[in-house]
């Protein structure tokens, strides 16, 4: 009777608690992409692409029908573009449109990878390149773009987070019309992975090889349930019960990623465990933490349970592939979760609580709506704060907020599918103008010099 | 190749029947069969044997679920491994 009980187990995560592989994304290095013009090069970047990923959505549907758990996006990342297509010629939308048509023709969700690293300084082409994301992330719909400022190796670089506060909210000028939707699709990073499955964030780093599949597993609701009716138990039988469930989550997604590289003919990289929230009901990270015992997501207490929980996942995570990799552990995306939007809704969960979180979760401040008055320092300030929290603690973390234009702390706004909706969230009204004006550098941390 | 296929919905005359005739149909081999009545509901788990070299796993499977449609019943038909890997170490 064990297969009885498996199979009615892994029938029930898959129908009733949203099971499924959140993300296959197909890694490609468009290093050998140089033409004689850029006309030729964006040309190789797209022919490179389409010819790689020809297939990937199709195999990845018939391997989600053959286990019966459905893959939901089907992605690429690419080598950075500002690496890749270096240039100063102001010709980076060239670039952007080719990642985009690309994207459209093979039929995947995103394609990320129109990112810099400028972690230590930035080159004359980086500082064009930065100038060109605004208009790259409004001339495009299945782009992402992201940035890394900061490495716990190398410190944070302001000159460069100073230019942020601008790009973002250019952008949302830009994509007013449609609620600011770009920057839903630009990620600010500290310590930024090469080989994160998920978006926006991600980007295929140069020390990849030619062309990987990275698999990206979720699995909130799962968790979730696999706590219910733990009334009464201590926090370590909790931990372990997140651990195990973690660890069915990953065994899944390590088939199903290991078989569409095996019918791909391409490597398989890594597999990211991370809990990542969809609006749909019951696929909350917020309800975890609120089934662990709080009453809301937010109130004090949310942090502790939040580094358990991210923990363990990572535990049962790594136990259970021979690659972990990307971020691993749980996102907090407040207009994705709506346990967080309610919590969010009714005061409970704060600008500086969500900030706290970000040491323990696996990113940052993600998908958070704030005023579109919020001034540029301020939101440069903001991304300053989250690098230094992941170049300190030696993880990564990111910012992705969106500054609505025309609207004011207490409205909503409403993205519609997967990026859900978000109350504008109010952000503390004192100036960080001055010490964003400074620009320079911040050291690396007495820790990083490890040789 | 070796499938498990999970059957659930209102209990009612013929499920056994229906799902054994397409499988017959397809050259399926049923190798072991649970079958329980869980509050008026019929849950049944089939392991069956698809011999690749008369039908494809994808053509049992899209001929299962129009017949489950039809009969307002709920069916998986999943490759085995994803049990195994998910459930032993």
């Amino acid at each position: 009777m064990t297969i009885y009980k498996d199979v009615l187990e892994t029938i029930h995560m898959i129908e009733k608690e949203n099971l499924d592989i959140r993300t296959t994304t197909m890694g490609i290095s468009l290093l050998d992409c140089f033409g004689r013009d850029h006309k030729e090069s964006a040309g190789r970047v797209y022919e490179k692409i389409t010819r790689l990923a020809e297939r990937l959505v199709q195999t990845a549907n018939e391997v989600g029908d053959d286990y019966g758990i459905k893959i939901v996006n089907k992605r690429i990342s690419v080598t950075p573009i500002a690496l890749a297509c270096a240039n100063t010629t102001e010709e980076w939308l060239l670039y952007a449109k080719a990642l985009d048509d690309a994207a459209k023709a093979v039929g995947v969700d995103i394609i990320g990878g129109f990112s810099a690293l400028v972690q230590k300084g930035c080159t004359k082409s980086d500082e064009s390149f930065i100038e060109a994301v605004p208009y790259a992330l409004a001339e495009t719909d299945a782009m992402c773009s992201s940035i890394n400022l900061g490495s716990t190796k190398s410190g944070i670089n302001m000159d460069a987070v100073m230019k942020m506060g601008p790009l973002i909210k250019k952008t949302a000028y830009l994509t007013r019309d449609t609620s600011c939707f770009g920057c839903a699709k630009f990620v600010a990073f500290a310590n930024a992975v090469e080989d994160n499955p998920f978006m926006a964030g991600a980007f295929y780093g140069t020390g990849e090889a030619e062309n990987v599949i990275n698999v990206g597993v979720s699995g909130p609701g799962v968790v979730k349930e696999a706590l219910a009716g733990m009334e009464g138990a201590t926090l370590d039988e909790i931990a372990e019960r997140i651990k195990q469930t973690a660890f069915k989550i990953t065994r899944a997604g390590q088939l199903v990623g290991r078989e569409v590289s095996s019918r791909l003919g391409i490597p398989f990289g890594i597999l990211d465990l991370s809990l990542a929230p969809t609006p749909a009901i019951g696929d909350s990270v917020a309800e975890i933490l609120e089934v662990m015992g709080l009453e809301r997501c937010g109130t004090h207490g949310s942090t502790a349970a939040l580094a358990m929980l991210t923990d363990a996942v990572k535990k049962g995570g790594i136990m259970a592939s021979g690659h972990v990799g990307g971020l691993s552990g749980a996102f907090i995306p407040v207009s994705e979760d709506n346990r967080m939007i309610a919590a969010a809704e009714e005061g409970c969960l704060t600008f500086d609580k969500l900030e706290a979180m970000t040491s323990v979760c696996s990113v940052g401040l993600d998908m958070i709506a704030i005023p579109g008055d919020t001034p540029e320092d301020t939101i440069s300030a903001m991304i300053a704060d989250e690098a230094a929290i992941g170049v300190i603690n030696n993880k990564t973390t990111a910012v992705r907020v969106i500054p609505v234009y025309g609207m004011k702390a207490g409205d909503k706004v409403d993205w519609g599918g997967l990026f859900g909706s978000a109350p504008v969230m109010e952000v503390n009204r004192f100036s960080s103008n001055q010490f964003i004006q400074r620009g320079g550098r911040i050291p690396a941390p007495v820790h990083s010099f490890k040789n | 190749m070796k499938a498990i296929i999970t059957v659930v919905g209102k209990d009612q005359v013929g499920i056994m029947y229906r799902v054994s005739g397409i499988l017959a149909e397809y050259h399926v081999n049923i190798e072991d069969v649970t079958q329980t009545i869980l509050q008026d509901y019929f849950t049944m788990i089939m392991v069956v044997k698809i011999d690749e070299s008369k039908s494809s796993f994808h053509d049992v499977d899209v001929a299962l679920h129009e017949m489950a449609e039809q009969q307002g019943l709920s069916i998986h038909v999943q490759k085995e491994e994803i049990f195994d890997t998910m459930h032993k170490i």
